[in-house]
């Protein structure tokens, strides 16, 4: 039984994945300078790269699979394995390390109980740390789901995961 | 997003009818107060967002909406201090100081929504500075009234970041009324494209990306490569961790670097472009398409702009989250779909580059200077700077600084005016070193701190200018650290396909792990500077090449404090974390039990009003008591 849902949960994703991607090429155009554009709007409908995404992918442009792969595991801005509902992205750029930006990220590895690039079991909180958000006057920064929190501290870390939470939750009584 | 006037959406077809755009804009008819609210990456993140809905909300409510122009600009660059709003207002608008002074420039940093309304009562009806909210700088503890006299604008220049706090980067007719695409005109009309080429060589710019590279001589080797399918290229791909003027620009001001681009592809002769944008930037990318669409809607990009033989189009390209990218080989791959990886330059972009076709790649802030250029003249911009470098740079001033944020200044100011003057110097007192070039780069220690910066003399001193991220250091940074941290980040981005880039960072990253960890040999600094020295001569492209320069230039002005690593298992600075422990001072600690509360492993425990006992082996040296203290009551040693 569980055999057989997890190949129709597959098919599903399969599907879904095939739409993103024929979405994402009419939108964009089938030219091979827009492979990354592509990856990218499957990446950010989906939160991830499913692998019949990349097949469909080369289908599309008319290159081989191994090329889109190559691209799809080359940059950063994208995961092959399905990401939580919160991204916090944790910048780690020169002017966020010189104030103390490792502290930050070791405080929320060990709030969240996961290290750098993991995603907690309930599938709420990725961890990243990305090279520098450009928003150093603020720094440390934190970037989660695109909204920036600057002036980080220790402590300010510690209660984030929680806050977010709340905000969510409150979002949703609303 | 469409712009304030649609009706004068309509397609240019020559240079008198941007001459009677331009005019139908700047009619005496607005002369309304304008509020400029800064919406910049920075100054969102500060909230400033939420200051625009009530300002919105509040005029609405006084009656004022139709009375006073708000105007969401880009970066002003002060971004420590945001949301930022300055009030811009006119002679018989003026508004009193304290002191009963005029003032028709009104600054306010730290703006919060519930502020706005006073804020508006005070300068538009009542005619008055308040007081409380004005900025105080930090020297002297007197508050400013006017942009210009903060002193963290005051010492810059701004030629590029001009129009960055004045304009709505997503509505040309802002840029169009401040002069915008007048310089285009000239070339179009006017000018050939070899005279264009000739101006900028003559101007003496050179590559604002890192590289130095004349502009001109650049775009000239492209015009004279053979082949009619030619690109032109700007590269956004701001990867350098501490930098962040080209996002400010791209966001703020995105037709000042189209318009360069633009007039490029006219002396160069090519007909299509590319702005390939960091995928961290997703607001650059927004105003820039933005900016694309609007010029596309007025003839300034597309087929026969402004009535001339030339034909140009640019696309947005959002790349995928890799430093090398930023590498000009690697962004041409990135554009065609494929991995960022480089190629070794024996055959020059301008000649063989994307698609194989003759291409010409410069950075944001470099064609952000060409339009200033053909309005001022190359006389004007080679006055400025020094011998081998002209105009202006923007820095990004950040680290241990007072005031951080971006700052212009002309070319050969020096590193301590910009620090102190500009950046008031550090609060712990005095600088250690400062960083330029981001991980190509170098730490330039305190006593060369009055050298200018100039392209060549940040090069002799083992830095580079980079692309102008300036990290200010202090007593509580350790050089060791700084130099894992940049061999770690540079591990991480290295593309892997050449031995001495791959292979040669693993290796420094291991040694200085080790060093970091107090298990280093003195050996160990030989054979950093060995490795150095062969990644700088062997590495295929300048991420290799330059790789070594955080570790050589650190070793070289701090040897002492990797032997204290070594030899003392001692951090100097109280970083490493394997070398460091806290300690409570029990004279002045008041017992108010913050620490123990904010302890992630309960290492501090207490009573209240007693003064906590630390656990060093429960300790994880995280820092949270002593970050919480107000006391100083508990020091890293």
């Amino acid at each position: 039984m569980a055999v057989e849902q997890a190949i129709q949960e597959t098919k599903l994703v399969a599907d879904e994945a095939v739409r993103v991607v024929d979405d994402a090429v009419a939108n964009l155009g089938a030219s091979a300078d827009q492979l990354i554009a592509i990856l990218q709007q499957v990446q950010r409908t989906m939160g991830y790269l499913p692998r019949a995404a990349l097949r469909r992918i080369a289908e599309a442009l008319d290159m081989p699979f191994m090329q889109v792969f190559q691209v799809a595991t080359f940059y950063k801005a994208f995961s092959l394995e399905p990401r939580g509902r919160r991204v916090i992205s944790v910048c780690t750029g020169t002017a966020c390390h010189v104030r103390q930006s490792p502290l930050i990220l070791e405080a929320l590895e060990r709030k969240l109980g996961i290290e750098v690039g993991q995603t907690t079991d309930d599938g709420e909180f990725t961890l990243l740390k990305v090279g520098c958000l450009g928003a150093c006057a603020l720094g440390p920064v934190i970037d989660v789901n695109g909204a920036v929190f600057g002036q980080m501290t220790v402590a300010k870390a510690e209660k984030l995961p929680d806050q977010l939470l709340k905000e969510d939750h409150r979002g949703t009584q609303k | 997003m469409e712009p304030r006037n649609e009706a004068t959406m309509q397609v240019l077809t020559n240079v008198a009818d941007l001459d009677a755009l331009r005019a139908s804009l700047t009619g005496p008819q607005d002369d309304r107060p304008v509020v400029a609210l800064c919406a910049g990456t920075g100054c969102r993140a500060s909230g400033c967002m939420k200051v625009a809905e009530q300002f919105e909300k509040d005029l609405d409510d006084m009656g004022l909406t139709d009375k006073v122009r708000v105007v969401h600009t880009g970066c002003h660059g002060f971004c420590e201090q945001g949301p930022l709003v300055v009030f811009r207002l006119g002679k018989d608008q003026a508004v009193a100081d304290a002191d009963g002074n005029e003032h028709t420039n009104v600054f306010y940093p730290h703006v919060k929504p519930t502020r706005v309304r006073k804020l508006i009562e005070a300068t538009i009806e009542q005619r008055h500075t308040v007081d409380q909210w004005l900025y105080r700088e930090p020297k002297h503890n007197e508050s400013v009234v006017a942009e210009q006299d903060i002193p963290f604008y005051k010492h810059q220049h701004r030629l590029v970041f001009d129009l960055n706090g004045q304009i709505d980067p997503t509505d040309i007719h802002d840029y169009i009324a401040k002069g915008g695409y007048q310089a285009l005109a000239k070339v179009l009309g006017e000018q050939d494209p070899e005279g264009v080429i000739d101006q900028v060589t003559k101007s003496g710019l050179r590559g604002r990306g890192g590289g130095g590279f004349p502009t001109g001589k650049k775009w000239a080797e492209c015009r004279s490569a053979p082949g009619s399918l030619k690109y032109v290229m700007c590269n956004a791909d701001e990867g350098d961790p501490g930098a962040f003027m080209d996002r400010s620009v791209l966001e703020g001001n995105p037709h000042q670097v189209i318009e360069g681009m633009i007039i490029g592809s006219f002396a160069i002769d090519a007909h299509e472009g590319y702005i390939y944008v960091r995928d961290e930037y997703p607001l650059a990318v927004l105003h820039a398409t933005i900016a694309l669409e609007q010029a596309e809607k007025l003839g300034l990009l597309g087929d026969h702009i402004l009535g001339s033989g030339h034909s140009f189009r640019i696309k947005v390209v959002r790349g995928g989250g890799a430093f090398v990218c930023g590498e000009s080989t690697a962004l041409m791959a990135s554009l065609e779909g494929k991995m960022g990886e480089p190629r070794a330059k024996y055959v020059h972009t301008a000649r063989e580059g994307l698609w194989g076709q003759p291409s010409n790649l410069n950075n944001v802030e470099t064609w952000a200077n060409i339009p200033l250029i053909i309005n001022q003249g190359w006389e004007a911009f080679a006055d400025l700077g020094t011998e081998g470098s002209k105009g202006t740079k923007i820095f990004s001033l950040v680290g241990k600084v007072q005031s951080t944020g971006l700052v212009e200044i002309p070319m050969g100011m020096s590193l301590r005016e910009i620090v102190e003057d500009i950046g008031g110097g550090v609060a712990t007192g005095t600088v250690k070193a400062v960083q330029t070039g981001g991980p190509s780069g170098g730490c330039i220690p305190e006593p060369l701190l009055d050298m200018p910066v100039d392209f060549d003399e940040l090069t002799r001193v083992g830095s580079m200018m980079g692309s102008g991220g300036l990290i200010v250091m202090d007593r509580t940074t350790c050089m060791v650290d700084v130099a894992r941290y940049f061999v770690e980040f540079l591990k991480g981005e290295s593309c892997g396909k050449c031995v001495p880039c791959r292979s040669g960072l693993g290796l420094m990253h291991e040694i200085l792990e080790r060093i970091c960890h107090g298990e280093g040999k003195l050996e160990d600094l030989d054979t950093l500077e060995e490795v150095g020295q062969w990644m700088s001569k062997t590495s295929l492209c300048a991420l290799g090449t330059s790789a070594p320069n955080p570790v050589l230039s650190t070793l070289k002005y701090f040897r002492n404090e990797y032997e204290a690593h070594i030899t003392e298992h001692r951090c100097p600075a109280g970083v490493c974390q394997a070398l460091i422990t806290y300690r409570v001072v029990a004279e002045n600690c008041t017992g108010c039990g913050l620490c123990v509360r904010v302890c992630p492993t309960q290492a501090l425990k207490g009573a209240p009003k007693e003064v906590p006992t630390l656990d060093p082996d429960t300790c994880i040296r995280c820092g949270a008591c002593m970050e919480a203290c107000r006391f100083d009551a508990i020091v890293r040693e």
